[in-house]
């Protein structure tokens, strides 16, 4: 059994697609390095510690 | 149906690259590297990756307002041959889509440099966006000739914008920074308007050379290089400055004066029989002007950092 061969539309939206998803990748890795930085800083034990006063 | 007469018809699928220009690359470069600025010339040091991932977000704010700017104006841009292929009136992406994706980008830019640095920021990058698209996008820019004066605020916020990422405040320095942007944008775009030729007036956009005269046009040129000159010069007593800027400032300032000076001294005739070949010449060195500007405050806040500007 063969996979239908790509509609024309789907080679037009290809580029679209990956673009959108480079962007969410690329998304992903800037809240995954955030989270890093911001944990080994300290600053969430900061901003507990001036929630508790 | 052939994809010639799709793109006509409005009915081509939009690529990536479209959406893309709805964001005002060559702007958005701008914004970028005047934040970067605000950021690195501010005392607080920030981390890396925060200092980067912040001016990106405020880049995608940036992008944001430009396609909120597109949607709203799609009908002056039908018109104007400097505007007439950006994606909405080539048929290429829908006004609605750019409606939807401007809204979205600026929620998500100001929610992101909120999380990402601090909310002061994050207000001041939401706030920068409302100004843009409402103030000038939406009031001024078909109200008064003033349009590019008071709307040029916006493209001035970001160096701002980047000082509060870093400190989490606003400074004389960073005021000083918004001043040259500001005070730089009028006879950037009058420049712009004397050369476009009546694109603006087709449009029935109040533009300065249309409701006051080509000739007024050039005056006002010449008294805003002046004052930007002294502000700019100004500008290298304080924090920000050093001698390395004042230098790059004097000089520059010269430069441009005489270019403003030219313009005042000119003829419609005489433009007209070299294409406006000194206006044309006036606008580049305009955006070379803004860039090394800046890049000497960058040089400053750089040799401050590392403790040399006292040797100079």
């Amino acid at each position: 059994m063969s996979f239908r061969p790509d509609h024309e539309l789907h080679k037009r939206r290809f580029g679209r697609n990956m673009g959108v998803g480079l962007v969410l990748v690329a998304f992903v890795a800037i809240v995954f390095g955030l989270t890093v930085v911001k944990v080994t800083n300290g600053d969430f034990g900061r901003a507990a510690a001036e929630v508790q006063g | 149906m052939s994809d010639t007469t799709s793109v006509h018809l409005g009915t081509t699928e939009a690529q990536f690259g479209d959406y893309l220009a709805l964001l005002k690359p060559r702007v958005m470069a701008l914004v970028v590297f005047t934040a970067f600025v605000g950021l690195l010339a501010a005392p607080v040091a920030v981390h890396p990756f925060v200092g980067m991932v912040s001016v990106l977000f405020i880049a995608v704010g940036g992008g944001a307002s430009g396609a909120l700017n597109m949607w709203w104006d799609a009908d002056i841009d039908r018109v104007m041959k400097r505007t007439r292929n950006r994606p909405i009136p080539a048929g290429l992406v829908a006004p609605e889509e750019a409606k939807a994706l401007g809204f979205a980008l600026s929620g998500f830019s100001v929610v992101m440099l909120g999380l990402a640095a601090n909310w002061f920021a994050a207000g001041f990058l939401a706030f920068t966006i409302f100004f843009y698209v409402a103030i000038y996008t939406m009031w001024l820019k078909r109200s008064t000739p003033q349009n590019i004066v008071i709307g040029g605020a916006a493209g001035a916020f970001p160096p701002m914008i980047g000082w509060a990422v870093a400190t989490g405040g606003v400074s004389v320095e960073g005021l000083l920074m918004f001043a040259l942007i500001f005070m730089w944008t009028p006879p950037h775009f009058w420049a712009l308007a004397l050369f476009m030729g009546d694109d603006y007036d087709n449009a029935d956009v109040p533009m300065l050379t249309v409701t006051h005269g080509r000739r007024a046009t050039r005056v006002y040129i010449l008294v805003y290089t002046v004052i930007l000159a002294l502000i700019a010069i100004g500008a290298g007593f304080s924090a920000i400055g050093g001698v390395i800027y004042l230098v790059t400032a004097l000089l520059l300032n010269i430069w441009f004066v005489i270019g403003a000076v030219k313009i005042w001294r000119r003829s419609e005739a005489d433009s007209a029989a070299d294409q406006f070949l000194v206006e044309r010449k006036f606008f580049k060195l305009s955006l070379f002007y803004l860039f090394s500007l800046f890049v000497a405050i960058l040089v400053e806040a750089g040799l401050d950092r590392y403790g040399i500007e006292g040797l100079l």
